[in-house]
């Protein structure tokens, strides 16, 4: 029938439209040779100028990191084994030799920005930019998302209340005794495979600390987009919020569509003193492939809160859309006394995707509290996968967790899995697990076509409302953003 | 304003429409009255374009379109607008939201302007009013938690906010006490016009007491059994649908 064969095609063009961000930039880039070796990491560190310590924690990490084995068993992914001697391990562009203005930046940069829809242009200011002497994606690592509360005041006004917001590697020139003092607490270089060779081979990523006592009074936010062909991004983001002190911080990224798998190995640490609250959103949009599951990001990424002093509070909000594969528990350690952590998550997965998602929530301390909300979406033929750990150790007098798992289908051929690890040995400890899973009814898409909704809106909109509890936590500029990014990565799912 | 001519149509392969035959002019309100399972609520899915009801035989010509060939959407931007016997929940979406993108849908792909929350808010604050709605069934939301009432008032606010050409009315009179039932009337008759013609679909004639209609159809097997006037509804009252050739238990 032609009038099917039409209406496949146009489900097809609909859903290879759908990834906006998938052009490429013509760089030329100054690249490590492929593979990994001792060499490559002592390359790295040559590059970024480090000093003797960190080259010794990066040879460790590596060392310890031959000796481990991937984690392919306990996840429900499944994908074709990694070599990772077939990439290469640091990519920069050859212009961007720390810039100390935008005039100094290449324009092809520039222009991939405006592309993207970040703008740089009037922000000369900008931590990023002065920190722009590793690869590619270093420029965006602090390219701020928000124009206007970014725009000029940016810098000056955190450096005049004291708030250091720049890429790690200036953080490690200008700021080692900090770097080193928090770097690894949080995520040890054993942590696990990805973790560990992201230690051993990290090129850049962003570094945050708030003085005592100080609101940010702005949201910090780093843009990763990764250009290269044949590369890995490995970042490494820190964030201190000193006592008293409260900052929000959002990260976004993209990249461009290719054929061939890229890795994402990130690490993220988050340290909150005595009274502290960091707010930590994502908004995580990589090349999730094409429908048949050819390309796509395999997004390995830890990312781990310590909530160390008393009343700390750490609160991650992540909406995963992007990524061929993620692989991702965003966690909380909640050692201070009455500490908070909070996780809300929404992931969702269309065509081939795979996520395998969740969160860990460890109490230490006493009347610690941590909410999980998790919303799945599940589409195509793709998997998703909530998997998440509760651990209540026995000092934890009076911990208490509420953890709600949904899970959203669409169509018969997508699976949703949840997968709760509950640990307490503690008495006095209240642990409570929800979980539903449903499907959008036949009975709500005609509902909403009889009102004049086509079906691919009617979708975004049901899907928006099964997880406004999670898009409300997302700081106000980006939830627009988030909420029409829930539409596009459904499109196609339907008719 | 609408033709059905020799309408046939199946669920699951089961011929449940056996050739209706129906005309509406308009500003027309037609009622349609019949037992359980004689095909009322078919013939609404089937006017508004819901998958699975298919039509085997006959044409439906809606404003000289044949309605039969748009998607339900396109439908409903035409005019088409179906009062839901049982309307369905949206969890976690707001009934304003919802009103909002339904009607600026409409208005976009019929080339119109889409209004701006100002423009929207002024409109659904005085049609709220008309209805003796309260500001707080707005903010919830839709349907989620709504009682019987509550769902078909909220049906017709929608009504009065889409301003259909031809809207179907399926049993709206069902789970409705009395009070009830005359706030949801006064609601339809005020949107009662020359150029807006109604289906009235229900089992009693309690309705169309409140809703006063131009024509009444009996409605049993599959086919129009009957047609007259508004006296025919107290007929059927009267006698019961045996009268009519209808074994009431089928």
């Amino acid at each position: 029938m032609s009038g099917t064969q039409e209406t496949v095609d146009q489900v097809r063009a609909v859903t290879e439209q759908s990834y906006k961000y998938g052009f490429t930039t013509d760089i030329e880039a100054d690249l490590a040779p492929k593979g990994l070796n001792e060499d490559i990491v002592r390359f790295i560190s040559a590059k970024k100028e480090e000093p003797e310590w960190l080259l010794e924690w990066r040879l460790k990490a590596f060392r310890a990191w031959q000796a481990m084995e991937e984690p392919r068993y306990w996840a429900k992914l499944s994908y074709p084994p990694i070599d990772y001697q077939d990439a290469h391990y640091y990519a920069a562009p050859k212009t961007s030799n720390r810039p100390k203005s935008l005039d100094e930046v290449d324009p092809e940069l520039l222009r991939t920005y405006e592309k993207l829809g970040i703008p740089l242009r009037e922000q000369e200011i900008l931590a990023g930019v002065e920190g722009t002497e590793t690869k590619m994606p270093a420029i965006a690592v602090d390219a701020v998302f928000d124009s206007v509360s970014v725009a000029t005041t940016f810098k000056a006004k955190l450096e005049e209340m004291g708030i250091i917001f720049c890429s790690i590697s200036e953080a490690v020139r200008e700021h080692p005794d900090l770097v080193r003092q928090y770097l690894g607490t949080v995520v040890p270089y054993t942590d696990n495979f990805y973790a560990t060779l992201n230690c051993a081979v990290f090129t850049d990523g962003s570094f945050v600390y708030v003085p005592k006592g100080v609101r940010c009074p702005m949201e910090l936010s780093t843009y990763f987009r990764i250009n290269q062909a044949n590369t890995g991004q490995f970042e490494r983001t820190l964030i201190i919020a000193d006592e008293g002190a409260y900052v929000s911080y959002l990260e976004g990224c993209t990249a461009p569509k290719r054929d061939e798998n890229q890795l994402h190995a990130a690490v993220v640490e988050l340290v909150a003193l005595d009274n502290a609250t960091i707010k930590y959103s994502t908004v995580q949009n990589w090349y999730p492939g094409n429908e048949d599951g050819v390309g796509g990001i395999y997004n390995f990424v830890t990312k781990r809160g310590a909530c160390r002093g008393v009343n700390s509070k750490i609160s991650w909000t992540q909406v995963e859309t992007g990524s061929a594969i993620t692989w991702k528990y965003p966690s909380c350690i909640l050692q201070g006394d009455n500490s908070v952590g909070e996780f809300y998550s929404v992931a969702i997965t269309n065509n081939r995707q795979q996520a395998d998602t969740g969160t860990k929530m460890i109490h230490i301390g006493k009347n610690t509290k941590s909410t999980i909300v998790s919303k799945g979406i599940s589409a195509g033929r793709s998997n998703n996968t909530y998997r998440g750990l509760v651990k209540i150790l026995p000092k934890a007098d009076g911990a208490r967790n509420h953890t709600q798992c949904d899970s959203l289908l669409i169509g018969d051929q997508c699976g949703a899995h949840t997968v709760p690890y509950i640990e307490s040995r503690n008495r006095s400890a209240r642990v409570e697990h929800e979980a539903t899973t449903a499907k959008i009814s036949e009975d709500q898409l005609f509902y909403c076509r009889q009102r004049g909704l086509d079906p691919e809106d009617a979708v975004s909109l049901i899907v928006n409302g099964f997880c406004k509890e999670v898009l409300k936590e997302l700081p106000m500029e980006f939830a627009v953003e988030a909420q029409k990014l829930v539409g596009i990565s459904l499109e196609g799912s339907v008719g | 304003m609408l033709e059905i001519k020799n309408l046939h149509a199946t669920v699951d392969g089961k011929e449940i429409l056996k050739g209706i035959d129906l005309t509406i002019g308009s500003g027309e309100v037609h009622a349609i009255m019949g037992p359980n399972g004689s095909g009322k609520s078919t013939l609404s899915y089937v006017l508004a374009g819901r998958e699975g009801y298919e039509v085997t035989e006959g044409s439906v010509t809606y404003n000289g379109m044949d309605l039969l060939t748009l998607e339900p959407e396109e439908r409903a931007a035409e005019g088409v607008f179906l009062a839901f016997q049982y309307p369905v929940e949206i969890p976690g979406v707001a009934n304003t939201t919802f009103l909002k993108y339904a009607l600026n849908a409409m208005r976009k792909r019929r080339g119109e302007p889409e209004l701006d929350a100002l423009q929207f808010l002024k409109l659904i604050r005085e049609k709220t009013k008309a209805l003796n709605m309260s500001d707080d069934m707005l903010k919830r939301a839709v349907n989620v938690g709504f009682s019987g009432g509550e769902k078909k008032r909220n049906e017709t606010l929608q009504m009065a906010v889409l301003q259909p050409r031809f809207a179907i009315l399926d049993e709206t009179d069902s789970g409705l006490d009395i009070d009830a039932l005359r706030i949801v009337a006064d609601g339809v008759n005020a949107l009662r016009g020359a150029d807006r013609s109604m289906l009235v679909i229900t089992h009693y004639q309690r309705l169309l007491e409140y809703i006063v209609p131009d024509r009444v159809h009996v409605l049993a097997h599959g086919r129009i059994q009957r047609s007259g006037g508004k006296e025919l509804a107290l007929e059927l009252e009267e006698k019961g649908y045996r009268e009519f050739g209808v074994d009431e238990a089928a």
